[in-house]
């Protein structure tokens, strides 16, 4: 049995369809991410898993449970940490743990060696109101609240959004400590460089699903050349390059620019056709998951 | 006419007994892509506003197009454009509507509104979409059209603080080659991202720790002396010694 199970489900609010005919699978113990930009239905599909929505149309199963007829025992076995920081600000780091204990019918002691390696950072903290922690702070507190009943199943909203790239990794490394625990992980992201900390994926975009798969497969099916192309001025690179026979497509990508070919590409013709930019260079690169975004969202 | 659009000499600005930005300095020139990056709590915001004129330095002293941070902060803001992603339109006003409230605010006349709105709509091809509510344009389009509301008054200057969350990989894309244009018609680009890869694309880039501006230079020369094949490990090296807890 499935750890989640999502058939053909789809939610509209009013005209916008949030969610459109969408499947997928999560086995138990895995660390399954949405990967996609805002409006691509990630919420909404958390909202309708831990049984907060109900769907128009198709079934899910979350832990064996139905999210609509046995919406009560699914309450009991998830963790739900929503987007939005959603404890109470005015109790403290140390009340909003007994609190969320107490409405799980939990003791805080039965719990503390599952959220301790979280919970021990905020712990001298424990007197602070939970509105006066920093941002990062209470991303842990909140993530301690979500694991206080020892529930099977997580599900993490946009855990690192507006997180600088440090803290985004100590994060990523918590959720690879609770995985080792053996508890399944649904995480939702718009760092597409996060996927790889993932053991599958799935690429949403505007409520659809674009692709699932475990990140190195993901790739594996970009099936076009691909080049890294840098130069002194990169703004003139990126307009002269879109006009050289064979590219695709060319976009910034970091350092570099990346360009997409097709067959009647060739790298001594690229170099000669732009020989009066200073220092080009162009080598062929592996395609990365950002890569395999653009190019499913341009298809 | 003076090269350096941004001046700030040991700029500082204490809350209490915490300082939040410690004596940091730097020079911002003309056309600029300028990144400021740093980990969240290391002081960016504060030092945001203070050189947008909407809090004054506790000690330091700095000019931002060409006027005073400590005295003339309102001048300041009628000379820079400002953009957040969490920030920026109306929804529930159309787009002709945005547009003339912002040439409003910052005081366009009548002719001068309508020539740059039509400039606006041309540019962006947005003339079909002159009375659609901007609640109900994909987040894209939206995004370019805060960039236009945010320079309409032709600031010399425009700070964007985080401008590409959320957004998807072809978005962003679109935007920073609108960043990469302005640059290139001598708009000077003062912007903060979590996006390492936006780092990359930026003329010099500082990154601030703990209130102090511990590196400062081109991405390929940050890359050089931290030993680092991208911006964020140079980044991780930096913010990995922070000391305060964000």
């Amino acid at each position: 049995m499935p750890a989640i199970s999502v058939n053909n489900i789809s939610k509209s609010f009013g005209k916008v369809k949030a969610l459109d005919c969408v499947s997928l699978q999560v086995s138990k113990g895995e660390l399954f991410g949405l990967i996609g930009p805002d409006g691509a239905g990630k919420t909404t599909l958390f909202r309708l898993l831990t049984t907060l929505l109900h769907p128009d149309e198709g079934t899910a199963q979350v832990d064996g449970h139905d999210i609509v007829k046995d919406y009560l025992a699914i309450r009991q076995c998830v963790g739900y940490m929503p987007g939005r920081f959603s404890l109470y600000p005015d109790l403290t780091v140390e009340e909003n743990l007994n609190f969320f204990a107490a409405l799980f019918g939990v003791s805080v002691e039965a719990s503390y060696d599952l959220v301790a390696p979280i919970y021990r950072q905020i712990e001298p903290f424990k007197e602070r109101r939970a509105g006066k922690l920093s941002g990062g702070m209470k991303q842990k507190l909140a993530l301690s609240c979500a694991l206080i009943h020892r529930p099977n199943i997580l599900f993490l909203d946009e855990p690192t959004t507006g997180v600088d790239a440090v803290s985004r990794c100590e994060f990523w490394d918590m959720l690879s400590e609770l995985r080792q625990k053996g508890i399944t992980i649904m995480v939702s992201t718009p760092y597409m460089d996060e996927a790889a900390r993932c053991d599958r994926i799935a690429l949403c975009n505007e409520g659809r699903i674009l692709s699932i798969d475990s990140p190195t497969d993901i790739t594996r099916g970009f099936d076009a050349p691909l080049y890294a192309v840098k130069a002194r001025n990169m703004f003139e690179l990126l307009q002269r390059a879109r006009t050289v026979q064979g590219v695709l497509r060319c976009y910034p990508f970091g350092e570099y620019h990346h360009i997409v070919t097709d067959a009647t590409f060739n790298t001594d013709n690229f170099q000669s056709s732009l020989n009066a930019l200073e220092d080009l260079q162009i080598q062929a690169v592996s395609p990365t998951i950002e890569d395999m975004f653009i190019k499913l969202m341009e298809r | 006419m003076n090269d350096v659009v941004i001046s700030v000499t040991e700029l500082t600005k204490c809350f209490g007994d915490f300082t939040a930005v410690d004596h940091i300095s730097f020079d911002v020139k003309r056309g600029e892509i300028f990144g400021f990056l740093g980990a969240n709590g290391a002081g960016k915001t504060t030092a945001m506003r203070m050189l947008c004129g909407l809090s004054f330095p506790t000690s330091g002293s700095g000019s931002v197009a060409g006027f005073d941070i400590m005295t003339e902060g309102e001048k300041i803001k009628c000379h820079i454009g400002y953009m957040s992603q969490k920030f920026s339109l109306y929804n529930d006003l159309t787009v002709w509507e945005n547009i003339r409230f912002f040439a409003g605010i910052y005081g366009l006349s009548k002719s001068e509104t309508k020539e740059r709105a039509q400039r606006i709509l041309e540019q962006l091809h947005f003339t079909s979409e002159r009375n659609t509510l901007v609640g109900a344009l994909p987040l894209g389009w939206k995004q370019k059209l805060s960039f236009a509301v945010a320079t309409i008054h032709n600031p010399g200057i425009v700070f964007l603080d985080e401008p590409t969350g959320g957004v998807d990989p072809i978005t962003r894309r679109q935007f920073w080659e609108m960043i990469y244009e302005a640059a290139h018609a001598g708009t000077t680009i003062f912007v903060t991202t979590h996006y390492m890869d936006e780092a990359e694309y930026c003329s010099r880039v500082s990154i601030m720790v703990d209130g102090k501006v511990c590196a400062l230079d081109t991405p390929s020369q940050l890359k050089r002396a931290f030993a680092a094949t991208s911006m964020d490990e140079v980044f991780r090296q930096l913010a990995r010694g922070a000391k305060r807890g964000e």
